[in-house]
Protein backbone atom coordinates (compact mmCIF):
# COMPACT_ATOMS: atom_id res chain seq x y z
CA UNK A 1 0.00 0.00 0.00
CA UNK A 2 2.45 2.34 0.97
CA UNK A 3 4.37 4.00 -2.01
CA UNK A 4 7.92 4.66 -0.04
CA UNK A 5 10.76 2.42 1.51
CA UNK A 6 12.02 3.40 4.51
CA UNK A 7 15.43 4.93 3.48
CA UNK A 8 14.13 6.25 0.43
CA UNK A 9 14.93 9.77 -0.79
CA UNK A 10 11.95 11.54 -1.60
CA UNK A 11 11.38 15.63 -2.57
CA UNK A 12 8.47 17.10 -1.38
CA UNK A 13 6.22 18.68 -3.99
CA UNK A 14 7.14 22.05 -5.17
CA UNK A 15 3.65 23.03 -5.21
CA UNK A 16 1.94 25.97 -3.46
CA UNK A 17 -2.23 25.26 -4.70
CA UNK A 18 -3.99 28.20 -3.29
CA UNK A 19 -7.44 27.24 -5.73
CA UNK A 20 -10.00 25.32 -5.71
CA UNK A 21 -10.75 27.74 -2.45
CA UNK A 22 -10.33 26.70 0.58
CA UNK A 23 -7.54 25.00 0.65
CA UNK A 24 -5.74 23.78 3.71
CA UNK A 25 -2.35 22.19 3.52
CA UNK A 26 -0.44 20.61 6.68
CA UNK A 27 3.27 20.29 4.22
CA UNK A 28 4.97 23.59 5.69
CA UNK A 29 6.15 25.67 2.64
CA UNK A 30 9.87 25.99 4.01
CA UNK A 31 10.09 22.43 2.99
CA UNK A 32 8.28 22.72 -0.52
CA UNK A 33 10.49 21.60 -2.95
CA UNK A 34 13.46 20.13 -0.36
CA UNK A 35 15.07 16.80 -0.56
CA UNK A 36 14.77 14.28 2.24
CA UNK A 37 15.08 10.49 3.29
CA UNK A 38 11.90 8.66 4.60
CA UNK A 39 12.89 7.72 7.92
CA UNK A 40 9.54 6.03 9.54
CA UNK A 41 6.16 5.06 8.41
CA UNK A 42 3.56 6.47 10.58
CA UNK A 43 0.47 4.33 9.58
CA UNK A 44 -2.77 5.08 7.45
CA UNK A 45 -4.30 8.35 8.02
CA UNK A 46 -7.53 10.62 7.14
CA UNK A 47 -6.16 13.55 4.62
CA UNK A 48 -6.48 16.66 6.45
CA UNK A 49 -7.19 18.38 3.19
CA UNK A 50 -9.90 16.55 2.94
CA UNK A 51 -11.31 16.67 6.58
CA UNK A 52 -10.91 20.44 7.15
CA UNK A 53 -13.45 21.06 4.04
CA UNK A 54 -15.69 18.78 5.15
CA UNK A 55 -14.93 15.59 3.07
CA UNK A 56 -14.91 12.58 5.33
CA UNK A 57 -15.48 9.91 2.80
CA UNK A 58 -11.92 9.71 1.00
CA UNK A 59 -9.47 6.99 1.32
CA UNK A 60 -6.64 7.16 4.11
CA UNK A 61 -3.68 8.34 3.25
CA UNK A 62 0.05 7.27 4.26
CA UNK A 63 1.94 9.89 6.85
CA UNK A 64 5.80 9.62 6.80
CA UNK A 65 8.04 11.18 8.57
CA UNK A 66 10.74 12.87 6.51
CA UNK A 67 14.46 13.90 7.43
CA UNK A 68 16.09 16.36 6.23
CA UNK A 69 19.46 17.92 6.85
CA UNK A 70 19.57 21.54 7.93
CA UNK A 71 21.61 22.30 5.23
CA UNK A 72 19.44 21.19 2.31
CA UNK A 73 16.82 23.33 4.31
CA UNK A 74 18.44 26.87 4.69
CA UNK A 75 22.33 26.41 2.81
CA UNK A 76 24.00 27.34 6.12
CA UNK A 77 21.99 30.80 6.90
CA UNK A 78 20.87 29.47 9.97
CA UNK A 79 22.37 28.49 13.57
CA UNK A 80 22.59 25.22 13.77
CA UNK A 81 25.51 22.09 13.97
CA UNK A 82 27.03 20.12 11.20
CA UNK A 83 24.76 16.90 12.14
CA UNK A 84 21.64 18.97 13.22
CA UNK A 85 18.56 17.72 11.28
CA UNK A 86 14.76 17.97 11.04
CA UNK A 87 12.01 15.34 10.94
CA UNK A 88 8.81 16.56 9.65
CA UNK A 89 5.52 14.32 8.85
CA UNK A 90 4.85 14.62 5.12
CA UNK A 91 1.46 12.72 4.22
CA UNK A 92 2.04 10.59 0.83
CA UNK A 93 0.77 13.15 -1.67
CA UNK A 94 3.21 15.49 -1.43
CA UNK A 95 6.15 13.32 -1.54
CA UNK A 96 7.44 11.83 -5.12
CA UNK A 97 10.90 9.62 -5.58
CA UNK A 98 14.09 11.75 -5.66
CA UNK A 99 15.66 9.41 -8.47
CA UNK A 100 18.72 12.02 -9.05
CA UNK A 101 19.64 12.11 -5.64
CA UNK A 102 22.65 9.63 -5.66
CA UNK A 103 24.20 10.94 -8.88
CA UNK A 104 23.56 14.56 -7.07
CA UNK A 105 25.60 13.93 -4.55
CA UNK A 106 28.08 11.75 -6.44
CA UNK A 107 28.11 15.23 -8.59
CA UNK B 1 -19.42 36.13 30.39
CA UNK B 2 -23.14 37.56 30.71
CA UNK B 3 -24.03 41.27 29.63
CA UNK B 4 -25.05 41.89 33.16
CA UNK B 5 -21.42 41.47 34.45
CA UNK B 6 -20.09 43.03 31.64
CA UNK B 7 -22.52 45.67 33.15
CA UNK B 8 -21.18 44.71 36.29
CA UNK B 9 -17.55 46.09 35.28
CA UNK B 10 -18.08 49.25 34.00
CA UNK B 11 -20.13 50.38 36.87
CA UNK B 12 -17.15 49.65 38.98
CA UNK B 13 -14.67 51.17 36.78
CA UNK B 14 -16.56 54.45 37.52
CA UNK B 15 -16.51 54.18 41.22
CA UNK B 16 -12.21 53.76 40.88
CA UNK B 17 -12.67 56.91 38.65
CA UNK B 18 -14.29 59.01 41.51
CA UNK B 19 -11.82 58.10 44.19
CA UNK B 20 -8.34 57.70 42.39
CA UNK B 21 -6.32 58.54 45.97
CA UNK B 22 -7.41 54.77 46.64
CA UNK B 23 -5.65 52.81 44.59
CA UNK B 24 -3.09 50.58 46.19
CA UNK B 25 -1.18 47.83 44.47
CA UNK B 26 -3.97 45.83 42.89
CA UNK B 27 -4.41 42.62 39.65
CA UNK B 28 -5.46 44.51 37.01
CA UNK B 29 -8.73 42.78 35.91
CA UNK B 30 -9.12 40.32 32.91
CA UNK B 31 -8.84 42.07 29.90
CA UNK B 32 -12.19 43.04 28.40
CA UNK B 33 -12.55 41.46 24.50
CA UNK B 34 -11.27 43.89 22.08
CA UNK B 35 -10.54 41.84 19.37
CA UNK B 36 -13.18 40.39 16.35
CA UNK B 37 -12.13 36.55 17.25
CA UNK B 38 -12.95 36.98 20.91
CA UNK B 39 -16.13 38.71 20.03
CA UNK B 40 -16.75 35.84 17.77
CA UNK B 41 -15.93 33.10 20.75
CA UNK B 42 -18.17 34.83 23.13
CA UNK B 43 -21.12 34.94 19.96
CA UNK B 44 -20.57 31.11 19.81
CA UNK B 45 -20.39 30.29 22.54
CA UNK B 46 -23.94 32.19 24.19
CA UNK B 47 -25.31 31.19 21.00
CA UNK B 48 -24.99 27.38 21.71
CA UNK B 49 -25.80 27.93 25.24
CA UNK B 50 -29.01 29.69 24.75
CA UNK B 51 -29.94 27.14 22.13
CA UNK B 52 -29.50 24.14 24.32
CA UNK B 53 -26.56 22.32 22.60
CA UNK B 54 -24.03 22.99 25.42
CA UNK B 55 -24.29 24.21 28.77
CA UNK B 56 -22.43 27.10 30.82
CA UNK B 57 -21.70 23.98 33.43
CA UNK B 58 -19.82 22.19 30.97
CA UNK B 59 -17.92 24.99 29.66
CA UNK B 60 -16.79 25.21 33.10
CA UNK B 61 -16.34 21.74 33.22
CA UNK B 62 -13.75 21.69 30.44
CA UNK B 63 -11.98 24.15 31.89
CA UNK B 64 -11.56 22.58 34.86
CA UNK B 65 -10.72 19.63 33.53
CA UNK B 66 -8.15 20.83 31.23
CA UNK B 67 -5.90 23.33 34.09
CA UNK B 68 -5.72 20.05 35.90
CA UNK B 69 -3.51 18.61 33.18
CA UNK B 70 0.29 19.23 34.27
CA UNK B 71 3.31 18.73 32.96
CA UNK B 72 3.61 16.51 36.07
CA UNK B 73 1.92 13.83 34.36
CA UNK B 74 4.34 13.44 31.66
CA UNK B 75 6.97 13.57 34.49
CA UNK B 76 5.66 10.32 35.83
CA UNK B 77 6.00 8.52 32.63
CA UNK B 78 9.42 9.77 32.08
CA UNK B 79 10.61 8.55 35.38
CA UNK B 80 9.03 4.97 35.21
CA UNK B 81 10.50 4.86 31.78
CA UNK B 82 14.08 5.44 33.52
CA UNK B 83 13.51 3.08 36.23
CA UNK B 84 11.89 0.10 34.38
CA UNK B 85 13.29 -0.83 31.24
CA UNK B 86 10.49 -3.04 29.77
CA UNK B 87 8.00 0.03 30.68
CA UNK B 88 10.66 2.01 28.12
CA UNK B 89 10.65 -0.46 25.54
CA UNK B 90 6.96 -0.52 25.35
CA UNK B 91 6.43 3.47 25.47
CA UNK B 92 9.07 3.91 22.74
CA UNK B 93 7.39 1.21 20.97
CA UNK B 94 3.74 2.44 21.05
CA UNK B 95 3.39 6.40 23.36
CA UNK B 96 -0.29 5.52 23.16
CA UNK B 97 0.06 1.93 24.62
CA UNK B 98 2.50 2.79 27.21
CA UNK B 99 1.33 6.30 28.53
CA UNK B 100 -2.39 4.11 28.99
CA UNK B 101 -0.79 2.21 31.51
CA UNK B 102 -0.35 5.07 33.53
CA UNK B 103 -4.09 6.48 32.48
CA UNK B 104 -3.82 8.66 29.76
CA UNK B 105 -4.66 8.82 26.11
CA UNK B 106 -4.45 10.93 23.35
CA UNK B 107 -7.71 10.30 21.54
CA UNK B 108 -7.38 10.00 17.87
CA UNK B 109 -3.54 11.53 17.88
CA UNK B 110 -0.40 8.67 17.71
CA UNK B 111 1.97 9.35 20.25
CA UNK B 112 5.90 8.83 19.59
CA UNK B 113 8.27 9.25 22.12
CA UNK B 114 11.78 10.56 21.60
CA UNK B 115 14.61 9.66 23.90
CA UNK B 116 17.02 12.02 23.72
CA UNK B 117 20.91 9.81 23.73
CA UNK B 118 24.59 11.14 24.20
CA UNK B 119 24.39 11.24 20.44
CA UNK B 120 20.79 13.15 19.85
CA UNK B 121 19.15 15.46 21.46
CA UNK B 122 15.24 16.10 19.96
CA UNK B 123 13.30 19.31 20.57
CA UNK B 124 9.66 20.03 19.24
CA UNK B 125 8.08 22.55 17.44
CA UNK B 126 4.79 22.83 15.72
CA UNK B 127 5.62 25.55 12.76
CA UNK B 128 2.14 25.53 11.92
CA UNK B 129 0.33 26.41 14.90
CA UNK B 130 0.20 25.44 18.10
CA UNK B 131 0.52 20.96 18.55
CA UNK B 132 1.59 19.87 21.75
CA UNK B 133 0.78 16.62 23.43
CA UNK B 134 -1.91 18.55 25.89
CA UNK B 135 -3.68 15.31 27.91
CA UNK B 136 0.27 14.41 28.66
CA UNK B 137 1.69 17.93 29.47
CA UNK B 138 -0.80 20.21 29.88
CA UNK B 139 -1.77 23.43 27.66
CA UNK B 140 1.11 24.70 25.91
CA UNK B 141 3.39 27.40 27.07
CA UNK B 142 2.75 30.76 25.69
CA UNK B 143 6.05 31.16 24.05
CA UNK B 144 5.82 27.23 22.21
CA UNK B 145 2.91 29.02 20.12
CA UNK B 146 4.75 32.26 19.52
CA UNK B 147 5.69 33.12 16.17
CA UNK B 148 9.28 33.55 17.12
CA UNK B 149 9.62 30.53 18.52
CA UNK B 150 7.87 28.79 15.64
CA UNK B 151 9.81 30.24 13.09
CA UNK B 152 13.57 30.30 14.41
CA UNK B 153 13.78 27.06 16.09
CA UNK B 154 13.58 25.13 12.44
CA UNK B 155 16.21 27.21 11.41
CA UNK B 156 18.47 28.86 14.28
CA UNK B 157 17.72 25.54 16.96
CA UNK B 158 21.04 25.96 18.40
CA UNK B 159 20.57 29.85 19.12
CA UNK B 160 16.98 28.66 20.55
CA UNK B 161 18.64 26.18 22.72
CA UNK B 162 21.36 28.80 23.83
CA UNK B 163 18.30 31.52 25.12
CA UNK B 164 17.15 28.56 27.45
CA UNK B 165 20.77 27.86 28.83
CA UNK B 166 21.12 24.55 27.04
CA UNK B 167 24.39 24.45 25.34
CA UNK B 168 25.33 21.11 23.60
CA UNK B 169 28.39 19.94 21.78
CA UNK B 170 28.58 19.61 18.00
CA UNK B 171 28.89 16.10 18.33
CA UNK B 172 25.56 15.84 19.29
CA UNK B 173 22.79 15.83 16.72
CA UNK B 174 19.92 18.36 17.52
CA UNK B 175 17.27 17.15 15.92
CA UNK B 176 14.42 19.31 15.39
CA UNK B 177 10.48 17.49 15.20
CA UNK B 178 8.11 19.97 13.22
CA UNK B 179 4.72 18.61 14.64
CA UNK B 180 2.47 19.28 11.56
CA UNK B 181 -0.01 16.47 11.20
CA UNK B 182 -1.67 13.41 13.41
CA UNK B 183 1.28 12.74 15.99
CA UNK B 184 2.37 13.92 19.22
CA UNK B 185 5.64 14.13 20.53
CA UNK B 186 7.25 13.63 24.08
CA UNK B 187 10.65 13.56 24.05
CA UNK B 188 12.38 11.47 26.65
CA UNK B 189 15.35 13.70 28.52
CA UNK B 190 18.81 11.70 29.42
CA UNK B 191 18.71 10.61 33.04
CA UNK B 192 20.77 13.16 34.93
CA UNK B 193 24.03 11.66 36.09
CA UNK B 194 24.03 10.71 40.32
CA UNK B 195 20.75 9.52 40.74
CA UNK B 196 21.51 5.91 40.92
CA UNK B 197 19.06 4.44 42.73
CA UNK B 198 16.76 6.86 43.00
CA UNK B 199 13.10 5.93 43.32
CA UNK B 200 10.61 7.17 39.46
CA UNK B 201 9.11 9.72 42.29
CA UNK B 202 12.06 11.23 43.31
CA UNK B 203 13.20 11.26 39.87
CA UNK B 204 10.13 12.80 38.27
CA UNK B 205 10.72 15.84 40.32
CA UNK B 206 13.92 16.30 37.95
CA UNK B 207 11.92 16.14 34.72
CA UNK B 208 10.36 19.32 33.71
CA UNK B 209 7.99 20.45 31.32
CA UNK B 210 10.63 21.99 29.08
CA UNK B 211 12.78 19.11 29.58
CA UNK B 212 9.97 16.93 27.74
CA UNK B 213 9.99 19.57 24.78
CA UNK B 214 13.26 19.54 24.15
CA UNK B 215 14.68 23.07 25.00
CA UNK B 216 16.21 22.24 28.35
CA UNK B 217 17.76 18.95 29.84
CA UNK B 218 16.34 17.66 32.78
CA UNK B 219 17.53 19.14 36.24
CA UNK B 220 20.76 17.52 37.99
CA UNK B 221 20.37 15.50 41.08
CA UNK B 222 20.39 19.00 43.06
CA UNK B 223 17.03 19.87 41.65
CA UNK B 224 19.12 23.26 39.36
CA UNK B 225 19.58 23.20 36.04
CA UNK B 226 22.19 21.15 34.22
Amino acid sequence: MAAFEIGQAVKVRAEHPLQPQPVHIRTPWYLRGKHGVVERRLGEFHNPEDLAVGRYDTPEVTLYWVRFTMDELWSGEGTYGPSDSLVVEIYEQWLEADDDAKSRRAA
Amino acid sequence: MTHDHEHDHEHEHHHDHDHPHDHGPFQPDIKEPTEEWEFLEIAMRELLIQKGIITAREVEDMIEEWDGKVPENGARVIARAWTDPDFKARLLADGNAGVQEMGMDLPGLKLVVLENTPKVHNMIVCTLCSCYPRTILGLPPLWYKSRAYRTRTVREPRAVLAEFGTELPDSVEVRVVDSTADCRYLVMPMRPEGTDGWSAEELARLVTRDSMIGTAVALNPEGARG
